[in-house]
């Protein structure tokens, strides 16, 4: 076995786990935690397929600003494994056999069409900065730019929804 | 050593995402708190995303990443005015239950 199969492999299995314990942690810090925990496998899958840019951005965006955000809104509600509600076992089951029979369906919708396993001729590198760079400053500086205002009103729209009311 | 794309078949990428996007589906129909219901949606947008880029590495055409960053912006901001409503609807009904979360239910 070629040793990046090998690397995929593990980090394969370390982001299906962690993202079982996301679902299926009693406490919701420990969910938080271990979202981090699969967000660092993503960026460990995006420079297996060397995108480094976009690890290097998931890895401050997601771990560093939202998952922070996250953490900080679970202990400033003081949510822990007592305030957190339940289902009944009986939806639980429910939901559990939905999510599986979607898999399935997804599964055997894509059998149909699937290619022969495929592997790329040659590494790309279409993932390093300077590629990146030059495509998004060349062909979506529009989008590059309207997305700054929509990190404009976002930020405003969350202090305006944060801030306490006078009553 | 030899490259991940040319050692590893890109079905397993779209196993790996399909399975992904599926536990979190699991997980919004799951859970009953509005945060873990977000923490499901990150899920799912990461799903697509790492299949986004395995196509684009795959093919060798950067547009695929492009997405991704977009998609990256836009989480951002989901997430900053998400919490921001829950921390305004958890002042008001002090819980994050969405089953108290009734009164727009047919």
């Amino acid at each position: 076995m070629v040793i990046s199969q090998l690397i995929f492999y593990t980090l394969a299995a370390f982001t299906l786990i962690s993202s079982l314990f996301v679902v299926f942690s009693k406490n919701p810090i420990y969910s938080v935690l271990w979202l981090i925990v699969c967000f660092f496998t993503i960026a460990g899958h995006f420079v297996m397929l060397n995108a480094q840019f976009l690890a290097v951005v998931h890895i401050i965006v997601y771990s560093g600003a939202i998952m922070v955000l996250f953490l900080f809104t679970v202990m400033l509600l003081n949510l822990n494994k007592e305030t957190e509600p339940h289902k009944p076992t009986l939806l639980k089951f429910g939901a559990v056999i939905a999510g599986g029979a979607l898999f399935l369906i997804v599964i055997a919708a894509m059998r149909s069409g699937m290619p022969a396993p495929y592997v790329a001729p040659q590494m790309s590198e279409v993932g390093y900065v300077k590629n990146i760079g030059m495509k998004l400053y060349k062909d979506y500086t529009l989008p590059f730019e309207v997305a700054s205002i929509l990190f404009l009103s976002a930020m405003i729209g969350s202090v305006v929804l944060a801030k306490k009311e006078r009553s | 050593m030899e490259n991940t794309i040319q050692a590893v078949p890109q079905n397993w990428y779209l196993l790996l995402s399909t399975f992904m996007f599926c536990i979190g589906v699991m997980g919004v129909l799951l859970r009953r708190n509005a945060i873990i219901i977000l923490m499901c949606i990150e899920l799912m947008l990461n799903a697509v995303n790492l299949l986004l880029v395995s196509f684009s590495s795959y093919a060798g055409n950067a547009e695929g990443q492009v997405f991704v960053f977009f998609i990256m912006v836009v989480a951002a901001a989901e997430v900053a005015v998400g919490l921001a409503l829950l921390v305004s609807i958890y002042r008001n009904i002090a819980s994050t239950d969405i089953d108290i979360l009734s009164k727009m239910k047919w």
